[in-house]
């Protein structure tokens, strides 16, 4: 199954979605990423009966803050998918990466070179 | 311990808007359990607040730093060599260690990151409430252990008002009626008799009533 993704998506693995935090998310954005997404189990489906509920609560408050401050809250999203579902791997990755390009770059990597 | 609550990201940048080089000071006590002011919250905070402050073309230094307690001296001072770096200080402690804050470092200005709320429990992960106010004379002991002063609306001292419903409280029927609980709580006890005995008037010159309080011991003083 050799499927295509963009190819600027950068793919960091943890355990579970649960150990995702706010901090994580708002990190990436403060040090340039254009947009961040965490990809858990389907709901229900959690080895840790709870970690991919808690990452989309915690995707929701970055959600929160990015908004607050100016950056946009949409350039945070949580998806569920089984581990079989590769093409809906492939699929979201295209689908984020379109939404982010139609948002434009981070403001803050912007920013970050204007002060430069 | 005492339970505080996050303050909207809005309400601080209003507060410190002006500022150049703040200090983010967080408390590893109360607020750290309440999930408010802890090195977390202090991490989560700075981010934004960097990237906000970023995102509007300005150049603010925005620094962290978590203390055991803010409501100590030794602890407090442990910032005394670094302080001059900075500006301001948004201090995430509850208003204790604001305060304390303020008093130690008098030029500094000093906001706070956190509403105070009360003191209380964790009854699960995200569910804090209200214990005790701190009346200065406990009672617990003639209540069954539970607290009429924090948790009834009226802070009555003998019995349930005409307002106690099915157990629940007439102000929201989701507040248990202290007083029933307390019932409750002495009939589990057989201990049913001591709500006969009535209660004196109760002496709120240890509360509030009497201005702000302190606890002196001569005995443990150096």
């Amino acid at each position: 199954m050799r499927l295509q993704y963009p190819s600027d998506i950068n793919i960091i693995l943890v355990p579970c979605t649960g150990k995702v935090d706010v901090l994580h998310i708002l990190h990436a954005f403060e040090k340039g990423a254009d947009g961040v997404y965490a990809v858990g189990c389907m709901e229900g489906d959690c080895h840790y009966n709870s970690g991919n509920l808690r990452a989309r609560k915690r995707v929701e408050q970055a959600q929160s803050i990015l908004e607050t401050i100016g950056i946009g809250g949409e350039r945070a999203q949580m998806y569920n998918l089984s581990s079989s579902e590769g093409p809906r791997f492939a699929q979201i990755a295209a689908e984020m990466d379109e939404k982010i390009r139609n948002l434009g770059p981070n403001p803050i990597k912007l920013a970050k070179k204007k002060a430069a | 311990m005492i339970v505080a609550d996050r303050k909207p990201i809005e309400e601080i940048i209003a507060e410190i808007k002006e500022h150049e080089k703040i200090l983010i000071l967080g408390c590893n006590e109360c607020v750290t359990v309440c999930e408010a002011g802890g090195k977390k919250e202090v991490g989560v905070l700075a981010s934004a607040l960097r990237m906000y402050f970023l995102n509007q073309g300005r150049d603010v230094k925005l620094d962290e730093i978590t203390l055991e307690r803010q409501c100590d001296h030794e602890y407090l001072e442990e910032i005394r060599d670094v302080i001059d770096q900075y500006d301001a200080v948004v201090s995430l402690a509850c208003g204790v260690g604001v305060q304390f804050m303020a008093e130690k470092y008098h030029t500094m200005p000093v906001y706070p990151g956190v509403n105070t709320c009360f003191l209380g429990v964790t009854e699960k992960r995200g569910l804090w409430t209200e214990r005790c106010q701190a009346c200065g004379q406990c009672i617990l002991a003639r209540t069954g252990g539970i607290c009429p002063v924090s948790r009834c609306a009226k802070r009555i001292l003998n019995g349930p008002c005409g307002g106690s419903t099915q157990g629940s409280c007439e102000i929201n029927k989701e507040i248990s009626c202290a007083w029933q609980l307390i019932i409750d709580r002495l009939k589990a006890l057989d201990r049913l008799d001591d709500y006969e005995q009535i209660d004196p008037i109760k002496d709120w010159s240890t509360d509030r009533a009497g201005g702000p309080r302190k606890v002196e011991r001569e005995d443990v003083q150096q």
